[in-house]
């Protein structure tokens, strides 16, 4: 990983009277959220958080309604006030910073797309898509082209003098996700921009932000309840509980080696054979095995495995980035993968898109 | 049997519960009983004595006190630095720009006849500032209008009127809509201002002008002075609540693009709150008009001028003539500000049927036009001048003067017994309840009767009041205002129980009633005496008639409003298990209403008072009284005075306790 973006260190957001006392003091802090709301009367939402965010990385941050993602996410750029702890961007600490460090902060360095748009009504599609660029003084001539590029980036030409309650949700979203990318910030922030939508809709954007990723390059932070969500876009997922970082790591190290039962109970669902790669299943060599048999490299997804190992006589072996050969799988190994979870769910097509899709993203 | 072990607990608490309930139940019915008794009592044993009456020409040392405090004021004037550096320059910029509008609609300031803008050009130009801010229809409206005044040979009253709210609502807009958006902006300033509003606005218009004449002497400056107090709580309250009903997630949008405080007020607040600002502009625009009209009492000019003085001499025709011109004024500015308001919503740009470029083109072109005629009016006399010959308003007023002669010649029978029987039947024996009884007797059962509504806070503020109004030395006459705002108000809730029932029931009729109340409500109080002058002539009667007529409509709307938000699943079961309609309303929308009805009385009573004093124009008695004849004597200044401050306690007391009973729960605990 390159140097990080983003390093959030012992972050805590307390909400309520007094809650600034709670990160400072062992004896509050040891106290579990909801043992704190009893006791003190204030919400825990984000509690003791570390994680860094990779230059270029999708970092997403996962969890039930009320874990506290809105929050942390919002605690990123001070929207809402940590109550302590370190947010460092590019090496500077976003809670140290003055009002003037802040604000630029907020209009070069970091965009937000909101669940519910927050487009502003007055304002024709092409004005929302400036009002940031207008905000930090851009000449009026100069953030009008920019902002007719952006808009036919994220697929709306021809709807710039359209006003925002014209348009459809996706439509919509596409603004805020244009306002957000107008300014060329390092990073986006997203705080489940995308809940609001159909599904169909849905699907879309995410092939939209796949192909903005891929295109622009930025450093993305997504906030999703979905899983499938979770799963399709980010390089890493943090999932959250209560406040509390409960596992960290990639899609296929959530799914292959839950942290505990109730990541466990969430990935339970997942049609494994899309998400997890051979180095999940792979055994020791056997006796038997031929030294000629055929060669997958650890990374290929179980499921682009099947056709080969089904068809192929003999077991098949696995070679890891050097081209070492780490083990071999074969028919067995492969069925009990599928069966341990989601056989009950036969892969759609639109899930083999979850792995195919990923692959192109990254 | 389980079950029956865990309900045990519950079910020894439930009759302790109710028997506590009906226990306060009884003590507060005693209480309010015990008042009642108390009351009775004190008028049948000590009918007569203790009455604290005081005849009209008589003054109490306080009275006195203030008299001199006026004729010091009076001479003080030209030495005293808080008159040399703040209030008089005040009074003089007000004047001035009083002056300037004036000057250019009504006349100039040089005693010369013609004003800068003649009719025609005055005609011109409103036309063409409605059809710029507002549509055609209000553009033609205003034209008829305008050009009608001239007909009605008020040309020049209704131009002063007009110069007077514009000059007012300038103000108020130029100190209200910052004061609002500090308000909607800061949770700081609201709190503080809030109550301050509060106040100002249980206040009856009437109150503000003593005290203003005394500090700003008469005129036409104070005449503005107290239309902005007067006006501005509307433009401040909305406007902050404009800005404070933005949703959150567009400002937390815009805050996360780094705006700084004002570019958030200029981009995303100002904007965004601007439909809701106009219809305060367009609320305080109206409350300007009333005032202004009233403030012909201290010698503000224009039409309420002119039904002052008819008023005075009884001369129904023209103030019937002037009053319609009133009414017309109001409607204009209604249509005209409501069509602004219309305007400013965030659609209503793309939805036009003209685009912006030719909206521009029609606007410039009418501007050219509109110029035009305010040259020809500064050239030509009988633009500049409304033709004479063509003053209809003679023939207005003789007709509606030998029209109301004649309903009290030929309906005195009607008119005249039915005045009768109320004066005598059901006014003068309750006014002497209350103005006959012993005034501790009355104070007392008052202040125990406050107890019961609203316990010890209430008992105090209310016992407050009273001990402020039997210092002022006005005990007998607040007792007579007192004694017909509540049987207007008795009145006035029947109208809005029965109305405000049937519009809450049905929404045919709502639809059917709902233009005429907000037209009432709109209308600036004075109006409404003049109808029942011609009626009924002057007195008490008249003035507690016009009260109940100029307060209906909002107790109607709170009521009907109030039912009308009754959940239709309650009322559905009711109607499903068998009830028959006047059930319905007896058993489950009144009684589910009854906050509303007494949110409806507080306001309704609010609005009678505001009335009742007024009414003293046309010959009711009490505090009003007191208060006109001290802008017309100055013996009787300082009496005027403290009527204007017993006003404002009465006003107090009947809003808490009103509004304590509104807050009340059926059950409340005392404590
Ligand atoms: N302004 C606030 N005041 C008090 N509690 C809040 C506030 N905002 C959020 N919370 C609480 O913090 C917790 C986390 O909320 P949020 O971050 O919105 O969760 P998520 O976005 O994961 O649904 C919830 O319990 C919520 O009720
Ligand atoms: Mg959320």
């Amino acid at each position: 990983m390159n140097s990080p973006v983003i390093s959030v260190r012992n972050l805590w957001k307390v909400f309520g009277t007094g809650g600034e006392k709670v990160p400072g003091n062992a004896g509050l802090s040891g106290q579990s959220s909801a043992e704190l709301l009893e006791s003190t009367g204030c919400v825990t939402a984000v509690r003791n958080m570390n994680f860094d965010v990779a230059k270029g990385e999708v970092f997403v941050v996962m969890g039930l309604s009320g874990s506290g993602k809105s929050t942390l996410i919002r605690c990123l750029t001070r929207l809402i006030e940590p109550t302590s702890g370190q947010v460092l961007v590019d090496g500077r600490d976003v809670l140290q910073a003055g009002t003037v460090e802040l604000r630029e902060l907020r209009r070069r360095k970091m965009s937000m797309v909101f669940q519910h748009f927050g487009l502003l009504p007055h304002r024709t599609v092409l004005d929302n898509v400036s009002y940031g660029l207008q905000i930090r003084g851009t000449a009026k001539k100069e953030r009008e082209s920019r902002s007719r590029e952006i808009i036919e980036l994220v697929g709306l030409k021809g709807y710039e003098q359209h006003y925002p309650d014209q348009l459809s949700g996706g439509m919509q979203q596409r603004v805020g996700l244009g306002r957000a990318l107008a300014g060329d910030p390092d990073t986006i922030l997203f705080d489940e921009p995308f809940s609001a939508l159909d599904p169909l809709i849905r699907r879309d954007m995410q092939a939209e932000v796949i192909r903005l990723h891929k295109e622009m390059g930025k450093t993305m932070v997504f906030v999703t309840h979905d899983l499938s969500e979770a799963l399709k876009l980010g390089d890493r997922i943090l999932i959250m509980r209560d406040g509390e970082m409960v596992q960290m790591g990639s899609g296929d190290e959530l799914v292959g080696s839950p942290a505990d039962s109730y990541i466990a109970d969430f990935v339970s669902e997942v049609p494994r054979a899309d998400v997890l790669t051979l180095k999940w299943i792979t055994g020791p060599v056997a006796a038997g095995t031929p030294s000629d048999a055929p060669v997958l490299a650890s990374t290929t997804l179980i499921r682009d495995a099947i056709p080969l190992v089904s068809g192929a006589s003999s077991p098949v072996l696995v070679a890891d980035g050097g081209g070492r050969i780490m083990g071999q799988i074969d028919r067995d190994s492969i069925l009990a993968a599928i069966h341990s979870s989601g056989s009950h769910h036969p892969a759609t097509p639109g899930k083999v898109a979850v792995g195919a899709s990923k692959e192109s993203a990254a | 049997m389980a079950t029956l072990f865990r309900a045990r607990p519950v079910l020894a608490a439930g009759p302790g519960t109710t028997a506590g309930n009906r226990r306060r139940i009884s003590r507060r019915t005693a209480l309010l009983l015990g008042a009642g008794a108390l009351w009775l009592l004190g008028y049948l044993f000590l009918h007569g004595t203790g009455t604290l009456a005081l005849p009209a020409s008589e003054l109490t040392d306080l009275h006195r006190s203030l008299n001199h405090f006026n004729s010091w004021i009076a001479e003080n004037r030209a030495g005293n630095p808080v008159f040399m550096y703040v209030l008089t320059p005040l009074r003089g910029a007000v004047g001035s720009v009083a002056g300037f509008f004036m000057a250019v609609f009504a006349a100039s300031p040089t005693g010369q006849v013609i004003p800068v803008m003649g009719w025609l050009g005055t005609v011109a130009v409103l036309t063409w500032v409605a059809f710029a801010v507002g549509n055609l229809r209000v553009a033609l409206l205003t034209a008829v209008v305008f050009s009608f005044f001239g007909f009605q040979g008020l040309f020049v009253d209704a131009a002063y009127t007009f110069a007077l709210v514009v000059t007012a609502v300038l103000l108020t807009l130029l100190a209200g809509i910052p004061l609002g958006v500090l308000a909607g902006i800061s949770s700081r300033v609201q709190k503080v201002v809030t109550p301050v509003l509060d106040f100002m606005q249980t206040m009856p218009s009437f109150v503000y002008l003593a005290p203003l004449a005394l500090v700003f002497l008469i005129g036409p400056a104070s005449a503005v002075i107290a239309t902005v107090i007067f006006a501005a709580p509307p433009v401040i309250r909305l406007t902050s609540h404009g800005i404070r009903s933005i949703p959150e997630n567009t400002r937390e949008a815009s805050d996360s693009l780094g705006t700084t405080g004002w570019q958030r007020l200029r981009t995303l607040q100002l904007p965004m709150a601007r439909r809701t600002i106009v219809m305060g502009i367009n609320q305080s625009t109206m409350a300007a008009l009333s005032m202004v009209t009233i403030a012909a009492l201290i010698a503000a000019p224009g039409l309420g001028q002119v039904v002052v003085v008819a008023l005075q001499s009884l001369d129904v025709g023209t103030a019937v003539n002037s009053g319609l011109g009133i009414v017309l004024m109001a409607i204009v500015l209604d249509r005209v500000t409501t069509a602004a308001s219309q305007r400013a919503e965030p659609g209503a740009r793309r939805s036009g049927r003209l685009s912006g470029r030719t909206r521009f083109i029609v606007l410039s072109a009418a501007l050219i036009l509109t110029l035009g005629l305010v040259q020809v009016s500064r050239t030509v006399m009988w633009a500049a001048v409304f033709p004479q010959n063509l003053n209809v308003g003679p023939a207005i007023s003789g007709g509606v003067s030998a029209a109301s002669d004649w309903l009290q010649t030929n309906l005195y029978f009607l008119t005249h017994s039915f005045q009768e029987s109320v004066t005598i039947g059901i006014l003068n024996p309750f006014q002497s309840l209350l103005t006959d009884t012993p005034f501790f007797v009355l104070a007392a059962a008052i202040a125990i009767a406050a107890f019961a509504v609203g316990g010890w806070k209430l008992a105090a503020v209310t016992s407050f009041c009273l001990a402020a109004i039997i210092s002022l030395g006005l005990w007998n006459d607040t007792m007579v205002t007192l004694a017909s705002s509540l049987l207007a108000i008795i009145v006035v809730m029947v109208l809005g129980v029965v109305f405000g029932v049937a519009m809450g029931r049905s929404s045919r009729i709502d639809q059917a009633m709902r233009p005429m109340l907000d037209a009432g409500q709109t209308m600036p109080a004075f109006v409404y005496l003049v109808p029942f002058l011609g009626l009924f002539g002057a007195n008490r009667f008249t003035a507690i008639v016009a009260a109940i007529i100029y307060a209906a409509p909002v107790a109607i709307k709170i009521t009907a409003d109030g039912i009308a938000g009754i959940s239709p699943t309650v009322v559905e079961a009711a109607v499903s298990s068998g009830s028959t309609p006047w059930q319905v309303i007896s058993k489950v929308q009144l009684p589910m209403a009854r906050k509303t009805l007494a949110l409806a009385a507080n306001q309704g009573l609010m609005y009678v008072l505001a009335m009742v004093v007024i009414g003293a124009l046309v010959g009711a008695g009490g505090l009003g009284y007191d208060v006109v004849a001290g802008f017309v004597q100055s013996s009787v200044f300082g009496k005027g005075l403290a009527a204007g401050l017993a006003i404002v306690f009465l006003g107090i007391l009947l809003d808490r306790i009103t509004q304590a009973a509104a807050a009340a729960p059926v059950r409340k605990r005392i404590s």
